[in-house]
C-alpha cells in the first residue's frame, strides 16, 4: 500500500492506494502472470490469454521499460521479514537486479496468490510457514519469467536460447558479449500464450544463488525508523469517525441493556452500535470514544462462560483425565504401549500444567472500514495474517459476497497468531455500515486483553516405560484442555525419538473462552512435558541428558546433529560458576528441528529465575535470509522467555482478571539474556519454518536447568517468581 | 485550545485540555508515527520529547504542554539521518516496528545527556519501553553504534 499525501491545512491525510483485488476475480488456478510495461504484452493462464488485455490482469511481476521490476508480495508483514524474503525468492530465479525491484502487496485473492495446501490455495501467513510454503512456487514463477526473457532475446539475436545466460536484470550472449537488459526486452518483448514449463532441474543450484543465503536489508525497516510505516491504526480517511468497543466480560454473551442515553449525551459521541457480544461507541475522536466506552454500564445475557474459574477448571482436568466416561481422541499411536508398560522394568510418570496466555501484540487490535455510497461494497484496512479469510469473514458477517469486500493490507504491530481471525475487522465494518461513515475501530489495551483469544490452559500426564536394558520402549502422553486437535496437540508427536510403542491422546473440554494459536501453539507446553520427563529419567538413570536421548530414546540422526551442535556451541560439559546451571531441550515446529541450551541463575529469596545465556542450533533447511532468520529465531526465544517467566491470564467469575501491562507482565530489557547464540545447520533441503522454533525449547530448558540448581522440578507454566518461591519452600 | 511547537511548527489544538497529547498528535495533527500501545503509561510506545524530556504522550494532557517544544519521531530528523535512525537501520532493529518510534525517542533522550552510555546505563534507561518482538539486544547494539559512530 502506497500512501498518497493529500495536504490540507496542517493535516496530512493518508489515502491508501485503491485495491486491484476485483480485477482478478474468476482467474482460478492462475499461478503466475507477467506483463511487460503499460502497453506491452501480458502473460496470463493460457485459457484466459485471449482476454488478458481486456481484463487487465494484475500480475506477480511487471517489468517496466526503464528496468524497474515490480513484484507482488503475499508476505503479510508482522516483523518476521517475509514481505522481503518471498519476492526475493522469485527475484533470485528470475535473476533480477534486486536494487531495481519494487514491492507491492498482493491482493486478497488466494486463488491467484495463495500457496498450495492440499487441494486448495491459501494466503494465511501462519505457523511461520510463509517461506516454506511459497518457496517452490515462487522459484518456478521466477524461472518462468527468466525463460521468457531469454526467449525474447534469442529471437531478437537469431540465436538458440540454450546459448544465452542471464546476469542481474540482463540477458547475455557469452559468445559475442552482447547484452539486453530486462527493461530493454520489456520494450519489445512478446509473451507466449502458455507459460513455459520449468523443470526443477532448471532451477539454480544453491551454489549459484546471489540473493538467497545473503542478507539483504528488509524493505520495511526504513519506514519503521521514521514513523512512516502504515499500520491499520494509522489509516486516516476523509470524514472518518472513531469507535471503541466493550465486549461481555464473560466471552460470548449478548448485550442486554446499557446506559445508552447517558453515553450518547457525552462529548463527541455520535452513536452506539450493538454487536453480537458487545457494544461499540462511535465518536468524533478516539479519546472521546474511549471515554464513552469507559462510562458504559452494561448488563449482559447469560452464557456458557459465566462463572468460569480458570484455576478450578485446571484442577478439574486432573480428574477428567482419568474419567472413564471422558471422550478420548487418539493423536498418535505406535506398537503396543499397553504391553510395553505391562512388561516394563521401570516406569516414570509426571504431570504438568500450563496457564492461559495472551498474545500482547503491541498494536491493539483495530481496523478501518468504509462503505461505498450505495452501501453495496466495503473496503477494510487491516493488518492481517490472512487477507483472504479476513475478506471472507467480513463478507459473512455483513451478509455480503466476498466480491463486495476489498481488503487493504497494512503492516502489523505484532501478530503472533492472533491476527489470522479478523473478528475486529468485521466489527469495524458493521459499525461503519450502521453509522454510514468511514470508521476506525480500536480496541483499548484493556479490551484487547479482556476480549483476548488465549493459548489454552491445559494439564498433561506423561509416562515412559523402560525395558531391562534401560531403553525407553513405551510412551504415553495425554493432554487435557480446551482447544482440540488445533490448539492442544501440536508437538506431542515425537518422530525425532525412536520409541517403539506410543499412545498419545487428547481429552477435550469446551469452556467457551476465546482461544487461539499463539506463537509455537501447543509445542510450548507439550515440549515442557516431553523434555521435562526425559530430563527426569536421565537424572534418575545417572546419565548425561544428551547421552540419555542418544542411547535410551533412540534419537534420529537429524536430532543427534542438532544436539551435538548445541552441545558444542554451549561447551556443554564445561564447568559453570556454582550459582549457574545449564538445561537442554529439543525444539521442533513447522518442519524445523533444533536443540537449545540455557544458562540460568536463581534468586532463592524472591524465586526469580534469570536466564543469562542461550544457545540454539537449528536445522531449518536452506536459510533464505540469514540475518532476518536469526532475528526471527531470537524473537521466538525472547517470546518464550517472556512467556514462561512472566505471563499468565486467569479468569474468575467468567471474566479475565488481567487488564494491561501492569498485571499482564511481559519481558523488559533488563531481563534479556546477556548472550544469545544461534546457529543454522548447513543444509540443501528446502526451507522450513523459523519464526516459532525458537520458542518451545525455552520452557523445558529452563525447567531442566532449575532442577540442577534447586533439586526440584517445575511442573506448572509460567515459572513466575511467586510460583518458583512456592516450589522452593514446599 | 492548547498551543505548542510540534517538530518546529506552531500547533493550536482544538481539543479538551485534558485530552492526552498522544491523540492530539495522532488524530488532530495527523502525525501517526507516535503509537498507542497501552494508554496507561506502561509500555512507552507513545514516547515523545517535551522540551527535551522523553514523556509518555498518553499520560500527558495537552494543556500541560502549552508553550512547550514537542518533538515526535517525524521531527527527530528531516530525513532519518539522526545517528540513532541510521544505527537502527544498520542493525536492522525493527521487527513489527510498532514500538520503535518510542524506543528511538527514549534512546535519543539518553544520548543527548550521555553521549557514551555504558551497556548498563542503556538498559536502565530503556527498561520502561516494551518490545514484544524482543528486539532488545539489537536496540542495545544500535544505541552503542550510534554512540560510537555519532
Amino acid at each position: 500500500m502506497t500512501p498518497t499525501n493529500m495536504t490540507g491545512t496542517n493535516i496530512t491525510i493518508k489515502v491508501p492506494e485503491i485495491s486491484r483485488r476485483g480485477l482478478l476475480a474468476g482467474l482460478g488456478g492462475l499461478s503466475f502472470c507477467l506483463a511487460f510495461g503499460a502497453d506491452g504484452p501480458r502473460l496470463v493462464a493460457a485459457a484466459r490469454a485471449d482476454t488478458a488485455d481486456a481484463i487487465k490482469v494484475t500480475p506477480w511481476v511487471r517489468i517496466a521499460p526503464d528496468g524497474a521490476i515490480t513484484i507482488l508480495t503475499p508476505g503479510a508483514e508482522m516483523g518476521q521479514g517475509s514481505m522481503t524474503s518471498l519476492p526475493l525468492i522469485l527475484a533470485e530465479e528470475m535473476d533480477a537486479d534486486w536494487s531495481r525491484v519494487v514491492l507491492e502487496w498482493a491482493p486478497a485473492d488466494a486463488d491467484a496468490y495463495g500457496y498450495r495446501l492440499g487441494n486448495e490455495r491459501q494466503m494465511a501467513i501462519v505457523g511461520s510457514r510463509a517461506v516454506m510454503l511459497y518457496f517452490n512456487d515462487l522459484r518456478i514463477a521466477g524461472a518462468q519469467v527468466r525463460k521468457i526473457l531469454i526467449a525474447n532475446a534469442a529471437e531478437k539475436w537469431g540465436l538458440d536460447p540454450a546459448l544465452l545466460r542471464t546476469a542481474p536484470s540482463a540477458v547475455v550472449d557469452p559468445a559475442s558479449g552482447r547484452r539486453l537488459t530486462y527493461g530493454e526486452i520489456a520494450a519489445f518483448g512478446k509473451v507466449p500464450a502458455a507459460l513455459p514449463a520449468v523443470d526443477k532441474s532448471e532451477l539454480k543450484p544453491k551454489s549459484q544463488f546471489r540473493l538467497i543465503g545473503q542478507s539483504v536489508p528488509r524493505r520495511d525497516i526504513p519506514q519503521k525508523v521514521n514513523g512512516s510505516a502504515q499500520y491499520a491504526i494509522d489509516v486516516r480517511l476523509p470524514g472518518m469517525v472513531y469507535a471503541s468497543a466493550l465486549h461481555s466480560p464473560a466471552h460470548g454473551n449478548e448485550p442486554d441493556n446499557w446506559n445508552d442515553a447517558e453515553i450518547k449525551a457525552m462529548p463527541g459521541v455520535i452513536d452506539t452500535v450493538r454487536l453480537a457480544d458487545g457494544i461499540a461507541v462511535v465518536a468524533k475522536s478516539f479519546a472521546q470514544a474511549m471515554a464513552a466506552r469507559r462510562a458504559l454500564k452494561a448488563s449482559w445475557r447469560k452464557g456458557k462462560v459465566d462463572g468460569f474459574n480458570s484455576v478450578n477448571a485446571l484442577e478439574d482436568y486432573v480428574k477428567f483425565n482419568t474419567d472413564p466416561a471422558a471422550r478420548t481422541q487418539m493423536v498418535d499411536s505406535k506398537g503396543d504401549a499397553k504391553a510395553a508398560f505391562a512388561g516394563a522394568a521401570k516406569t516414570y510418570r509426571a504431570e504438568f500444567f500450563s496457564d492461559y496466555s495472551y498474545h500482547a501484540q503491541m498494536e491493539p487490535l483495530n481496523a478501518v472500514a468504509r462503505f461505498d455510497e450505495a452501501g453495496n461494497a466495503v473496503e477494510v484496512w487491516d493488518g492481517s495474517q490472512d487477507v483472504a479469510s479476513c475478506r471472507a469473514l467480513v463478507a459473512q458477517s455483513l451478509g455480503l459476497s466476498p466480491a463486495q469486500v476489498v481488503v487493504h493490507q497494512c503492516f502489523m504491530g505484532g501478530a503472533f497468531g492472533r491476527r489470522s481471525v479478523a473478528d475486529y475487522t468485521a466489527e469495524a465494518a458493521l459499525v461503519a455500515r450502521a453509522v454510514r461513515r468511514p470508521v476506525k475501530l480500536v480496541w483499548t489495551r484493556e479490551e484487547d486483553i479482556a476480549h483476548g483469544m488465549f493459548r489454552p490452559q491445559n494439564y498433561q500426564s506423561i509416562e515412559a516405560a523402560l525395558d531391562g536394558t534401560g531403553k525407553v520402549v513405551g510412551w504415553r502422553h495425554a493432554v487435557v484442555g480446551d482447544g482440540g486437535m488445533m490448539l492442544l496437540v501440536g508437538g506431542m508427536k515425537i518422530p525425532y525419538y525412536g520409541v517403539p510403542n506410543q499412545s498419545i491422546e487428547l481429552r477435550n473440554i469446551a469452556h467457551g473462552v476465546r482461544i487461539k494459536h499463539w506463537r509455537g501453539v501447543a509445542h510450548n507446553f507439550n515440549l515442557l512435558a516431553i523434555e521435562g520427563l526425559i530430563d527426569q529419567m536421565a537424572v534418575d538413570q545417572g546419565m548425561d541428558p544428551i547421552e540419555f536421548r542418544f542411547e535410551r530414546m533412540g534419537a534420529t540422526p537429524r536430532a543427534r546433529k542438532v544436539f551435538e551442535a548445541a552441545a558444542k556451541m554451549a561447551d556443554w560439559k564445561a564447568k559453570r560458576p556454582d550459582d549457574r546451571a545449564l538445561g537442554i531441550a529439543i525444539t521442533e515446529r513447522s518442519g524445523s528441528l533444533g536443540a537449545g541450551v540455557v544458562e540460568i541463575s536463581l534468586n532463592r529469596d524472591s524465586g526469580k529465575i534469570r536466564v543469562h545465556k542461550v544457545w540454539l542450533a537449528v536445522d531449518g533447511g536452506i536459510i533464505v535470509q540469514p540475518a532476518a532468520a536469526k532475528a526471527n529465531v531470537e524473537s521466538g526465544i525472547m517470546y518464550g522467555l517472556s512467556n514462561v517467566l512472566h505471563e499468565r491470564v486467569t479468569l474468575k467469575d467468567g471474566a479475565v482478571e488481567q487488564s494491561n501491562f501492569g498485571d499482564y507482565n511481559v519481558m523488559r530489557m533488563s531481563d534479556m539474556p546477556e548472550e544469545m547464540n544461534i546457529a543454522f545447520l548447513d543444509s540443501d533441503a528446502p526451507p522450513t519454518g523459523l519464526g516459532e522454533v525458537g520458542t518451545p525449547f525455552v520452557m523445558p530448558a529452563i525447567a531442566n536447568a532449575f532442577y540442577r540448581l534447586a533439586g526440584k522440578r517445575l511442573y506448572h507454566m509460567p515459572f513466575t517468581a511467586d510460583r518458583v518461591r512456592a516450589v522452593l519452600n514446599a | 485550545m492548547a498551543s505548542f511547537m510540534l517538530n518546529g511548527k506552531p500547533v493550536a489544538a482544538d481539543a479538551d485540555p485534558q485530552t492526552p497529547l498522544l491523540w492530539v498528535i495522532r488524530d488532530h495533527v495527523g502525525l501517526t508515527g507516535t503509537k498507542y500501545g497501552c494508554g496507561a503509561g506502561l509500555c512507552g510506545a507513545c514516547t515523545v520529547h517535551v522540551d527535551g524530556r522523553a514523556l509518555r504522550a498518553c499520560q500527558t494532557p495537552v494543556a500541560s504542554v502549552e508553550g512547550a517544544k514537542v518533538v515526535t519521531i517525524e521531527g527527530l530528523s528531516v530525513d532519518a539521518s539522526h545517528p540513532l535512525q541510521r544505527a537502527w537501520i544498520a542493525e536492522q532493529v525493527p521487527q513489527c516496528g510498532y514500538c520503535q518510534s518510542g524506543q528511538i525517542m527514549k534512546a535519543a533522550e539518553l544520548l543527548a545527556s550521555n553521549p557514551k552510555p555504558s551497556r548498563d546505563q542503556i538498559i536502565a534507561h530503556m527498561d520502561g519501553n516494551i518490545c514484544r518482538c524482543g528486539t532488545y539486544p539489537s536496540i542495545v547494539a544500535a544505541v552503542e553504534r550510534a554512540a560510537r559512530e555519532g
